[in-house]
């Protein structure tokens, strides 16, 4: 009931500014030209999604951490974080609050795409599951990046520092996985580390997906990424000095 | 009602309070005085639960704050220092989510609510968002949520700072037509306040109590018999040390 209540103020605070709105445009405009235009959607000539699935781990890298941003960073800096742990809240009822309504958020902005599903279906017959599978992916995805963000935005006042802070560790998480990045380290680290390393980024899991192939761990992954950052959250909080 | 003892805090080497130790009964207004980096803040703050103190014990309407946090927090009503809210929500907007968070629901909420725009006499700018009301209003606001669930304990950090005169005497008002049934701490570097509204005033210094007792019985340890000069007294020479 409590984190209810403080969902319910988080998402509506994305409303009742402009940045749900700025947030919603940039992403719908810069997925749907960087899917029609950078990876020809329609010049492939095969009813997919993949072209659009592509880019959501560079999109969200952008994007999340400006809605996250100011999850606990502007609490802090307001004041306001005051008055939210002196009421007869738990600390973890208010972190899953705000980490729900940013992932919410996000999942909003995903299913706002669904035009691209009817297009996808008009022009041929995508194979749905796929397309489902896409959908499950990159909103694992996108809550991975939320809870890399609320943990920055909960180390700082600055919601300036919390942005940079939780790009470069998403960018870390990221290319840790990456083909072009894994191939490079091939050719001079031992392989079993590389694997490794590249097992914790978010890449490999998202691809898998992507392939519709909804593997039980690569779900698992993305929960225990979540679990981990908002533990890690929960001992930040605790162990702050002040607001 | 409220029952603080031996309470320490510190940040790295600074130890900002120092056994500090005290109680609050109903029907008792207490002051809290002392220099700004005095500690009130900080004592305040472990009262509510928001900092773990080092050690010593908080007792909130029975409750140990440290070990039954929810439940104590509860029966306390807080008004931080500055009187934080969220700007871009409206009055009643963040007083439903306030009262939300306090476990109401249906009728019970929406009386509640009324109840504290009422006393807080906000009819005019209730659908106004925060961010646009002046200072004064915003301290209103702060204090509606305070009261919101009438809470059998109340704490103000500089519930006057800032205000003008006429907003001032609203907020003591507000505070001594609560006072008979309620135990109620407030923090303030104004002297004036404490004859105002205060049944007894405890003054801090450097972490520690330094003078505890009605606001007469302070006067009496001058020779002029004026708050302002047992306050120098007892507060100057610690803080040069």
């Amino acid at each position: 009931m409590k984190t209810l209540a403080v969902f319910k103020r988080e998402l509506k605070s994305y409303f009742e500014s402009p940045v749900a709105y700025v947030f919603l445009v940039v992403f719908l405009v810069l997925s749907g030209f960087l899917t029609f235009s950078v990876t020809q959607y329609y010049e492939r000539g095969i009813a997919e999604l993949q072209p659009f699935f592509f880019w959501h781990p560079w999109v969200f890298l952008l994007l999340v951490p400006a809605s996250t941003m100011a999850l606990w960073a502007e609490e802090r800096r307001s004041g306001t974080i005051e008055l939210l742990l002196t009421m007869p809240v738990t600390m973890t009822e208010a972190i899953m609050g705000k980490f729900l309504a940013a992932w919410a958020f996000i999942v909003i902005g995903v299913a706002l795409t669904f035009p691209l599903v009817l297009t996808t279906a008009y022009l041929g017959s995508p194979d749905l599951g796929v397309v489902v599978a896409g959908y499950v992916g990159s909103i694992l995805l996108a809550g991975a990046y939320v809870s890399v963000g609320m943990l920055t935005s909960s180390m700082t006042r600055s919601t300036v520092i919390s942005f940079v802070l939780a790009l470069v560790f998403c960018l870390i998480l990221l290319l840790a996985g990456w083909t072009p990045i894994t191939s490079f380290f091939d050719k001079w680290a031992p392989n079993w580390l590389v694997d490794a390393v590249a097992a914790l980024s978010f890449m490999p899991h998202f691809e898998s997906i992507q392939r519709g192939v909804l593997d039980l761990r690569d779900v698992l992954y993305y929960i225990s990424v979540m679990v981990f950052m908002i533990f890690a959250t929960h001992l930040v909080l605790d162990n702050r000095k002040s607001a | 009602m409220l029952e603080v003892k031996d309470l320490r805090k510190s940040f790295g080497r600074i130890e900002a309070v120092r056994g500090v130790s005290f109680t609050v009964g109903k029907g008792e207004v207490l002051g809290f005085l002392g220099p700004n980096g005095a500690g009130k803040t900080t004592t305040m703050r472990m009262i509510t639960g928001f900092l773990p103190p080092n050690s010593g014990s908080i007792m909130v309407n029975g409750f140990n704050v440290e070990e039954k946090p929810v439940e104590a927090k509860k029966s306390i009503g807080y008004l931080p220092e500055n009187a934080p809210s969220y700007h871009s929500m409206t009055v009643t907007g963040f007083l439903t989510f306030i009262a939300e968070l306090r476990g109401y629901s249906g009728s019970e909420k929406t009386d509640r609510i009324e109840a504290a725009i009422q006393k807080c006499r906000m009819e005019k700018v209730r659908h106004q968002s925060i961010g646009t009301l002046s200072k004064g209003f915003r301290q209103r606001v702060c204090f509606a949520q305070a009261i919101l669930h009438d809470p059998p304990i109340l704490i103000m950090d500089e519930p006057t700072d800032g205000l003008d005169p006429n907003q001032k005497h609203v907020v003591r008002e507000m505070i001594r037509s609560m006072a008979p049934t309620k135990g109620i701490i407030v923090s303030t570097h104004i002297l004036e306040e404490v004859d105002a509204v205060c049944t007894r005033a405890i003054i801090i210094s450097n972490g520690t109590i330094v003078a505890n007792g009605t606001p007469a019985s302070l006067k009496g340890q001058s020779p002029s018999g004026r708050l302002d000069e047992v306050f120098r007294m007892l507060t100057m020479d610690r803080e040069e040390r």
